[in-house]
């Protein structure tokens, strides 16, 4: 049996990649894209421990955590296409007319 | 696999209130679009019945979805703060959509169930539950931030809250599947016995700062805050009253729930970490308020450097007797809060004209003179603010300071104390400029504002005279929980 | 039904709150029904707790409306106590200020204060009433000051009135000086309570004396004497009654709601509830009785030679105190109650139908044009046909107030005679017989003065032309006339000699308040004094009736210098003048004028403080302050501003990717944090 920390290996590396992709990335589908791959690797950590402990649980809420992100997903793209209509732009380097 | 003990009497209230939101969602639909205050009213009506439930619920600790969610007085005392605001916003909203030509029926369904959000929320026994939650309160605030969406402030405002804060709940959740893998469990109860055994391993200890930052996130609290501002500014103040308040109130209530009950045993790892917090957000908060030139920016900095004020508290966790009394300094301080800002907002809804206009903190100027009933309010809410006697942001600063010092972080309050003088900086200025200057003449306010902004000061000033019976009722109430 | 009782005091708080927020937009009817409503609410309460006590087994109940102060063992609480004392006179006081509250909305008519009026009155029946349901002595303390600034109030209510234009203010003034010297004793009998038992709740402290009997009666001597002190200044007794007969400057509904039928009266009810305390007190007890039997017979004796229909009544006023004070020295607590509770009726009813007379003078006097003083009793005469009922019911008062059988007055000042010879015959103590005699005098002249009064007012012929314009007033006013009369006339039923109703009601609060039996020889004794004074008044003033508003009083030539000796009022006032005012106002003069204006704040305030500070502030505020204090704080706030402006604000660039890197940061610290250390 593989042992957990290979998963748990896998897991950091994804997020790591997700991190990455929202801080280096600029188009809003993609940003978008890496947090859901943040969120994976979340799902990723629970399942593997799931298996380690032989609970189901684990796996359970990985169900709970896709569910929220189908959600999130449905409200994020309609933001984004809102944005697109004005702006004809998904740069997330454009919409910054807020700050200080 | 046994079937767990529902006890969804228990928790009445909140699917009395889901049940209402779907509810208004459908009968919105046959609501005309010039006839939006009905739902409105109608909104009104289900969070007073809410209300009702909340206060007529026995005065017992319970357990309901198999001890996934807790009812005890200190989530029922949360819950009429969450619907005690929810409603009186939807009393500002009431003109506010009509005036800025975003009457959509959605509105208010939405504000329901956020305000669901932030009920399960205070209840949530679970890691899990506690992400649902913020999730259930945050997806409805997204939209709602969004609301004006031909503008292109409420746009981008929309747009910020939501990458950042799906961002910051990907941490939460990565910390919460560390976590379970710690203790084998989402559970606080199962988590505390299994730190009891194990104690504080590596994994454990990430687990738990991921936690936070999901948490720090949506408190606002530096460097977790960068959001706020331009949230706060972008979105249509009514929006903005709400989640200043409410979604705040409703991380500091899991905060305190999950770290003071289900992480209390490894309190010497984090509390030096609140510490940190609470000294980051009150100076970065403060000072950066000083600079600001609209009225929402520096009340955004200003709630910024109020969540480190209730960080303050928060280091007491942990710590016996003590952190019941933090559990209900932290309360007092979210009351104190919610009445302050709420009225300080509710005049700024006043103030605003269309799209940016009256927002500036110049448009304060001769405020006392054009309408002195404002006027007096506002120097009562800035006080509060402030945290100057006679109102209860001084006894909700003095509680705060006090749990921090009964558990020795005498130095934070000190540094704490002198982040309060430079607040009083912008605060007093407000005052300075509503009776000292000239301004010109404002149109006169509509009557559910002039209620809102009534209700908060007179709570203000009369719980900052007597704050003894609220405090004793917080203290019994939340005895023996933490 | 116990728990109603916080009701009595909401009532009124209520009406005072609408009256004093609306009352300007309301007008006379409505500001009139609310304060007399909210009173006659309070009334209905108030006599559902007598059921409620009697349904109880007359059990004494608290009722805690709200913790008030707790520093270590001190605890006071806001607590009603309802027991049959204080139930009776939460009744009274209710009763009585109804039917006053009804006169006062006519009486008032026209004033450009109503409202305030009807806001002061109803505070004043919150705080009467604060101070008769106490439950300890600082609560029973704050309804005490209370009325004593409504009654400060309502003294100078027609404040550019009298004197110079300042004249009613100087009452006001002087009745809440010569009260404070009353408190100053109530306040330190309260501490040395507070010292010796720990507790101002009155079940402790009562409990404490009862049974620590005389071990403690040094201590229950002197608190005795200053709750005496405190007494004395606020029931108008010897030396301190000075304050009582300017207090009549007031409305007239005023003078017989508060300075006659209830708050003059807190005296006697604070004495009486420290009945335990003065029990174990005997040389106390002595000196409460010859001092209240003093007071009954000086009072008497300036009354009959004053020419004011008000300050006639004022003496009397303070005359019949003098008979319940008297009364509680005697241990006839019983008694005392009585009275105070008969002379509620029938005082209230005297000072009402006067102010009815005077009402009706001064219309006769804008009717005449005709602008004499009204309550001069030389400028009236003649007025029994003109004010028919006044007349009536002023002769009921009267007659119910000189003690003729069976009116109240009878019944209750008879029972204080018999208690006083009891003292004095049967137990044998000097001062027993000595109170009789100084009281059974005093009654004597009570019935003379009032049937001077009577004469004076009704009979006759008009001696002037306001008087011969006289007429009766609007039922608002003789309604609570007749009622008020009514009582007087039945009231001695409560506690008649055979049945001691009150006496057996009053039993259950204190275990040794007794009746007395009815005696006999004192009756008759006392009712033949009354009616031959009567009937000598009758022929003084009735024979020989007053000619014109100037001519003497016809018992100068039998009385002479001593006439003018009582009409000066014993030349107390003057006494007091000389004595403390002048001594005070020259240490005051000394202590302003030489100590503070030309030592301390010419010599060493301007010539040494002063000009040492110049010196050295010159040298702070220069170079120290402007140069040195003032660039650092300006460059302090500079920079902190200057942090704001040059570093925080630009961070907030408006990039999302920079705001999620702060986030990352945020997250490193966070995890560095935890796992490095």
């Amino acid at each position: 049996m593989i042992p957990t920390s290979y998963y748990l290996a896998l897991s950091v590396i994804l997020f790591a990649i997700g991190v990455a992709g929202v801080l280096l990335r600029r188009n809003a589908i993609i940003l978008f894209m890496a947090i859901e791959l943040m969120l994976n690797s979340a799902n990723l950590v629970f399942v593997a421990y799931s298996r380690q402990f032989g609970a189901l649980d684990g796996q359970i809420l990985v169900f709970f955590v896709m569910t929220v992100a189908a959600a999130e997903v449905a409200v994020g793209l309609a933001l984004i296409v809102t944005i697109f209509r004005s702006k004809a732009s998904i740069d997330v380097d454009d919409i910054s007319m807020l700050k200080g | 696999m046994i079937i767990p003990d529902l006890n969804l009497v228990a928790t009445l209230p909140l699917l009395f209130l889901s049940a209402w939101a779907c509810v208004l969602l459908i009968v919105g639909l046959w609501i005309s679009k010039d006839r939006t205050h009905v739902s409105g009213w109608l909104t009104c009506l289900g969070l007073i019945v809410t209300i009702v439930l909340v206060v007529s619920a026995p005065e017992v600790s319970q357990e309901a979805f198999g001890g996934m969610l807790a009812i005890d007085g200190f989530s029922n005392l949360l819950h009429l703060l969450f619907l005690g605001s929810g409603l009186l916003v939807t009393l500002l909203s009431l003109n506010y959509l009509k005036q800025h030509d975003i009457e959509r029926s959605e509105f208010y369904p939405l504000l329901l169930f956020s305000v669901v959000g932030m009920m399960s929320m205070a209840m949530a026994k679970d890691l899990i539950v506690v992400f649902l939650s913020l999730e259930l309160l945050s997806i409805p605030l997204y939209v709602l931030a969004g609301l004006a969406r031909t503008r292109t402030g409420s746009q981008e405002s929309a747009l910020k809250y939501f990458l950042l804060g799906a961002f910051a709940s990907a941490f939460q959740v990565y910390g919460i599947a560390l976590v379970y893998g710690a203790t084998q469990s989402t559970s606080l109860a199962s988590i505390t016995a299994s730190i009891a055994v194990h104690g504080s391993t590596p994994l454990l200890l990430s687990g738990i700062g991921l936690v936070l930052v999901g948490f720090c996130f949506k408190v606002g609290a530096v460097p977790f805050h960068m959001w706020t501002p331009d949230v706060y500014e972008g979105a249509p103040s009514i929006v903005t009253t709400f989640m200043s308040v409410g979604a705040k109130a409703a991380g500091f209530a899991a905060l305190v729930r999950v770290f003071f009950e289900g992480f209390e045993l490894v309190a010497v790892e984090w509390a030096p970490l609140m510490a940190i917090f609470a000294i980051l957000s009150t100076i970065v908060g403060n000072i950066t308020a000083i600079s600001q030139k609209s009225i929402k920016r520096l009340l955004a900095y200003s709630s910024i450097a109020h969540a480190g004020y209730l960080f303050v508290a928060i280091v007491a966790g942990g710590q016996g007797d003590f952190s019941d009394f933090a559990a209900s300094a932290v309360v007092f301080y979210l009351f104190a809060y919610a009445c302050a800002n709420i009225g300080a907002w509710a005049i700024v809804i006043a103030l605003e004209k269309t799209d940016d206009i009256g927002t500036a903190i110049g448009d304060f100027a001769g405020l006392a003179r054009s309408n002195p009933g404002l006027g007096v309010a506002m120097t009562i809410f800035v006080l509060s603010l402030t945290g100057l006697p006679p109102t209860m942001g001084f006894v909700a600063k003095f509680y705060v300071f006090r749990a921090a010092v009964n558990v020795g972080y005498t130095w934070l309050v000190i540094a704490s104390v002198a982040t309060v003088l430079i607040s009083a900086y912008y605060y007093l200025r407000i005052i300075v400029l509503m009776w000292m200057k000239d301004g010109n003449e404002i149109d006169s306010s509509p009557v559910p504002l002039n209620f809102v902004v009534v209700l908060a000061a007179v709570t203000t000033l009369l719980f900052g005279v007597l704050p003894g019976p609220v405090m004793g009722l917080l203290e019994k109430s939340i005895q023996g929980i933490f | 039904m116990f728990e109603l009782v916080p009701f009595i005091l909401l009532f009124p708080v209520l009406g005072l709150l609408t009256n004093l927020v609306f009352g300007r937009y309301l007008g006379e009817r409505f500001v009139g029904i609310i304060a007399s409503g909210a009173v006659a609410a309070s009334f209905i309460v108030s006599v559902i707790q007598v059921f409620a006590l009697v349904n109880n087994n007359f059990h004494v109940e608290t009722v805690l409306v709200a913790d008030w102060i707790t520093i270590g063992k001190m605890y006071l609480p806001w607590q009603i106590r309802v027991d049959t004392l204080s139930v009776t006179m939460m009744v009274l006081v209710t009763g009585v200020g109804t039917l006053i509250h009804i006169y006062a909305v006519g009486y008032m008519h026209g004033d450009k204060r109503f409202a305030r009026f009807f806001v002061y009155l109803n505070l004043f029946v919150v705080m009467m009433l604060v101070l008769v349901a106490a439950d300890n002595y600082l609560m029973l303390f704050v309804g005490w000051e209370g009325v004593g600034i409504c009654s400060y109030l309502l003294i100078g209510f027609w404040y550019d009135k009298g004197d110079d234009n300042l004249g009613n203010a100087r009452a006001g003034r002087k009745a809440f000086v010569v009260n404070r010297i009353g408190d100053f004793g109530f306040l330190i009998a309260m501490f040395m309570i507070f010292g010796a038992v720990g507790s101002l709740q009155f079940d402790a402290v009562l409990y404490y004396f009862e049974n620590h009997g005389m071990e403690v009666g040094q201590l229950a001597t002197t608190i005795t004497l200053l709750l005496l002190v405190g007494a004395a200044g606020k029931s108008a007794q010897i030396p301190l009654f000075v304050w009582l007969p300017d207090a009549m400057a007031g409305p007239t509904p005023v003078s017989a709601l508060i300075h006659a039928a209830t708050m003059v009266t807190a005296g006697i009810y604070m004495m009486v509830r420290s009945a335990p305390i003065y029990a174990i007190a005997p040389s106390s007890q002595m000196t409460v009785a010859l001092l209240g039997a003093g007071t009954a017979l000086m009072a008497g004796t300036i009354a009959l030679a004053q020419w004011d229909i008000k300050r006639v009544l004022a003496y009397s006023t303070i005359s019949q105190l003098g008979f319940m004070v008297a009364a509680v020295g005697l241990g006839a607590h019983v008694a005392a109650m009585f009275h105070l509770i008969t002379h509620a009726f029938f005082k209230a009813l005297l000072f009402l139908s006067a102010g009815s007379v005077i009402h009706g003078v001064e219309h006769g006097a804008h009717k005449s044009d005709d602008h004499c003083d009204p309550q001069d009793m030389r400028n009236m005469g003649g007025l029994k046909d003109k004010m028919k009922i006044t007349f009536g019911v002023y002769v009921v008062g009267a007659i119910a107030l000189a003690g003729i059988f069976p009116l109240s007055g009878f019944w209750s000042k008879d029972e204080i005679l018999a208690d006083a010879w009891h003292v004095g015959m049967v137990e044998g103590h000097w001062h027993g017989m000595t109170v009789y005699i100084l009281l059974a005098l005093a009654a004597v002249i009570t019935a003379f003065y009032m049937t001077r009064q009577i004469i004076l007012v009704f009979f006759g012929s008009s001696r002037s032309a306001a008087a011969n314009h006289a007429a009766e007033n609007p039922p608002t006013m003789t309604v609570p006339l007749i009622g008020l009369a009514i009582l007087s006339i039945v009231g001695g039923g409560i506690n008649l000699p055979w049945s001691h109703t009150l006496g057996s009601w009053l039993e259950h609060t204190h275990h040794f308040f007794h009746g007395i039996d009815f005696n006999l020889t004192v009756a008759l004794t006392s009712t033949a004094l009354a009616v031959a004074s009567i009937f000598v008044g009758f022929i003084v003033y009735y024979r020989r009736p007053l000619e014109s508003s100037t001519a003497p009083d016809p018992l100068m030539s039998v009385l002479g210098p001593s006439l003018k000796f009582f009409y000066n009022k014993w030349y107390i006032d003057e006494l007091y003048g000389t004595t403390f005012v002048r001594l005070y106002e020259w240490k005051a003069r000394f202590l302003a004028f030489k100590v503070d204006r030309d030592f301390w704040h010419d010599f060493v305030h301007n010539q040494i403080i002063l000009k040492s500070f110049k010196n050295v502030s010159g040298t702070l505020s220069g170079p120290v302050d402007r140069l040195g204090i003032n660039k650092f704080f300006d460059g302090l706030a500079y920079s902190v501003h200057n942090i704001a402006v040059k570093v925080l604000r630009p961070v907030q660039t408006g990039y999302v990717r920079n705001y999620a890197l702060g986030v990352m940061l945020g997250v490193v610290m966070v995890l560095g944090i935890m796992l490095i250390r």
